[in-house]
């Protein structure tokens, strides 16, 4: 199998290989066989008469040691991966609901109120009072709901409840899946899936769809907290791909998801002063920070900060040997970057008291001093520029074009230029008439099970192909963006004409005298509450619930546990959630059977899996051609 | 020739060699699709463990064979690599052979009355088995070289002793 399709991931790997340094490939050559039990999901671990596995062939025991069965076990591995998941995006938003009560209480002055407009669509959307009070009490009372709603409440999350249709609460409650804590509900999730708690395979199944609920909350929460710090994105031209790296600049990437970290260095790095001392060790064109994973989709919507590479290839941005730092905060970062940073003079530097990696160097991050820690940052990475090898720099001089930032409010704002009073109503007209064959949202990763940026390929030309519009959040948008899939030529290439012809007359409205990109750039994995905001708002228009809607989502290379948390609430919103890896469920028949058939008749949504991206097209098409059959529309 | 050795030292008792015997002789040979095959596929060795030790015990494909020696049916046969394999298609279901194996290695297939045993994955370079073990403690080895191996690593551990 090849590591990647991308030219420019391929070449630095070529140039790391001449010096023997070993990667993620080589890592999961090693690795293999991996362990089949683990594979299909029958290996228990959860207390310490274990650990006991079952073989998916029905040889020897059926049962572990507590008389747990494969059904048990399936379950309860799934339902704690969800809650795995949904403590990373619960600490990312209570990360962010902290940064805005101390910046409310005047504790934070480098994280002022930025986006006022959206303080106070956020406050009116979850009951806070806007009228006649300044911005810091709002603000306050804001952040404070927001903390709220972590601890267990006697009401169901704020952040769930008001952001989605009436229908879906109104399913939610009839199932008991509402959840009323974000980490209460992590906490009940590792409680039920413990020794001797729930061995009802289809009850923790539910429990796991609460608790990815939760997840649901904690990503909307984390976006609008974003928004109202750093600003509402807005389209932005921008690059993406390892190009991007600049022989002449000091290179510093900003790896990880939180925007408290990578907003703050993408600011100072912009400072005359941080530039001069850059200039004055050599660098003619001073600082240019790029992006890696999620958090650099944060900055490159917010500050057209271009994306070196993201997800699997993340290593890939130190094998340039142009990298002078590498900047993390938290999730999906490979221990592996000390052990290969240490071969270059890459700095790597970690910022969060709970990440810390053997070999990197530790300055943490402090919202009352953010600034601060960021000068140092950057004067760590112009020291570390000064002992670069230059006969070691290989930048591959490949990057595409790529326009990022599609917000809900900047979709509802271009659509607005082409009508100002119902802006929804031409999506609509466009989805009714079949120029817009339907929706997809690819969210997700990359992984070494598959070809780097394989599936996604295939996948994207077939849908466009048949007018899908396609949204993209995390490192799905990396993969499009290093592929040129985020421009307006790749409408004009590869869009079926009612979709060309939709883009283009949005496009034009919005003054871009072209088409709108074919691929529309979200954001961050957080950021699929934006995709899920404009179908509730598609589905309250049409006075339909979201399960009826020909909208459907992929995560055609999916890695993180967070992963399988975003997929759990995207079918229990109802979508229908194409997964391109098996996930570890088929050791139990009923779970498999419940996640991809059983749970439709509940919620609407079910998991398709399907490994092969042409085939995988062929059945998204298929549930969207049936869906607008049910809405009365042409299929 | 080549046999599989097994380092009992070296298995951690996580049966994939079991898996991937069971994957290798379903209909598809993938993981996914063998689980999901109806009757299931199955394995051809066995880990077994005691107090002291875990190791997968598997057939030796013994020169002097006691279940093709005791097979009346002419279901068994030698091939031409050496190995004991089945003509699926005459076995009568009588389970001598399982009753003289030395290794207890052959068992029932209950839904089609056969007896089941390992055909070391004659079409495979490599067996599953081995291929599938994330430990070497299964290695396919050319056992004529075996010796000559042990013999080198004995007069190096003697070299080391008088110099």
């Amino acid at each position: 199998m090849e590591k990647s399709i991308d030219k420019a991931t391929l070449s630095a790997l070529e140039h790391g290989e001449k010096s023997g340094i070993r990667t993620v490939w080589d890592r999961y050559a090693a690795q293999r066989p991996q362990c089949g039990f683990g594979e299909t999901g029958v290996c228990c671990r959860h207390c310490l008469q274990g650990p006991c596995r079952i073989s998916p062939f029905g040889h020897g025991p059926k049962e572990g040691v507590c008389g747990a069965n494969a059904d048990v076990m399936v379950a309860r591995g799934l339902s704690r991966a969800v809650a795995a998941g949904t403590s990373s995006h619960g600490g990312h938003a209570k990360h962010m609901a902290h940064t805005l009560l101390k910046s409310a209480i005047g504790e934070a002055a480098d994280y002022p109120i930025r986006d006022e407009a959206k303080l106070k669509t956020v406050a009116g959307r979850i009951g806070v009072s806007i009228d006649n009070r300044d911005i810091n009490s709002i603000a306050l009372d804001v952040a404070r709901k927001a903390l709220e709603d972590f601890s267990e409440k006697e009401s169901p999350l704020t952040w769930a409840a008001t952001t989605v249709t009436k229908g879906r609460v109104e399913t939610f409650l009839k199932f008991g899946v509402v959840p009323t804590g974000i980490d209460s509900t992590v906490s009940e999730s590792m409680h039920r899936t413990t020794y001797g708690v729930d061995s009802d395979p289809v009850n923790i199944l539910l429990g796991a769809i609460k608790c990815a609920l939760a997840d649901y909350a904690a990503c909307h929460m984390a976006t609008d907290i974003a928004d109202i710090l750093f600003g509402t994105p807005t389209p932005v031209v921008t690059r993406a791909n390892l190009g991007v790296l600049k022989k002449t600049a000091v290179n510093i990437a900003l790896h990880g998801h939180n925007p408290l970290l990578s907003d703050i260095v993408a600011q100072v790095s912009g400072e005359k002063a941080m530039n001069d001392r850059a200039k004055a060790a050599g660098a003619s064109d001073g600082i240019n920070v790029v992006g890696v994973c999620c958090t650099g989709n944060e900055i490159m919507m917010r500050h057209k900060i271009p994306m070196a590479t993201s997800s699997v290839s993340q290593e890939t941005a130190v094998l340039t040997g142009a990298l002078d730092a590498m900047v993390v905060d938290y999730q999906c970062i490979m221990p592996s970057l000390a052990g290969i940073a240490e071969c270059y003079h890459t700095k790597l530097i970690t910022t969060m008291p709970i990440a810390k990696i053997p070999g990197a160097i530790h300055i943490e991050f402090h919202e009352s001093s953010a600034k601060e820690s960021a000068r140092k940052i950057i004067e760590t990475a112009i020291e570390a520029f000064q002992k670069r090898d230059p006969n070691r720099v290989n930048i591959p001089e490949i990057s595409s074009t790529a326009y990022a930032g599609f917000s809900t409010e900047a979709i509802i704002g271009a659509l607005s230029l082409v009508n100002k009073e119902d802006p929804l109503k031409p999506l609509i007209d466009n989805i009714v008439s079949g120029n817009i064959y339907g929706v997809c949202l690819f969210a997700g990763c990359n992984t070494v099970k598959v070809t780097q940026d394989a599936n996604y390929f295939a996948m994207v030309k077939e849908l466009a192909k048949n007018n899908v519009l396609i949204l993209a959040t995390g490192c799905a948008s990396g993969a499009f963006g290093r592929h040129g899939f985020l421009t307006p030529e790749a409408t004009e290439k590869y869009a079926g004409p009612g979709l060309k012809a939709v883009l283009t007359a949005v496009g034009q409205a919005a003054g871009l005298g072209g088409p709108l990109p074919l691929v529309l750039h979200m954001g961050s994995c957080v950021d699929n509450s934006r995709a899920a905001d404009v179908a509730v708002a598609v589905a309250n228009k049409l006075g339909v619930d979201l399960h009826m809607l020909p909208v459907v989502a992929s995560a055609p290379e999916p890695v993180t546990e967070k992963a399988v948390a975003i997929g759990t609430w995207a079918v229990a919103a109802g979508l229908p959630t194409h997964l391109g890896v098996v996930p570890p469920v088929l050791g139990s028949k009923l779970v498999a059977e419940v996640l991809t058939s059983t749970v439709k008749d509940l919620f609407g949504g079910y998991f398709i899996v399907e490994p092969d991206p042409l085939k995988a097209a062929e059945k998204l098409l298929s549930v969207i051609g049936e869906r607008r059959k049910g809405l009365g529309l042409m299929a | 020739m080549k046999q599989i050795y097994v380092r009992p030292e070296q298995c951690m008792g996580c049966r994939s060699c079991e898996i991937g015997c069971a994957v290798q002789h379903s209909e598809e040979k993938s993981l996914f699709s063998a689980v999901l095959q109806s009757p299931p596929p199955m394995k051809r060795l066995f880990v077994e463990s005691n107090d002291e030790i875990k190791m997968p015990v598997i057939c030796r494909h013994c020169e002097d064979a006691p279940c093709l020696r005791s097979c009346i049916s002419g279901c068994l046969f030698r091939d031409d690599k050496g190995l004991v394999r089945r003509k699926k298609e005459r076995c009568i279901g009588c389970w001598t052979c399982m009753m003289t194996c030395p290794f207890g290695v052959i068992t029932r297939d209950r839904e089609k009355h056969i007896a089941v045993k390992c055909d070391r994955c004659h079409k495979l370079d490599v067996p599953a088995c081995v291929n599938s073990c994330p430990t070497g403690a299964l290695v396919f080895v050319d056992i004529d070289d075996m010796p000559k191996e042990k013999r080198q690593s004995l007069i190096s551990a003697a070299a080391k002793e008088v110099l």
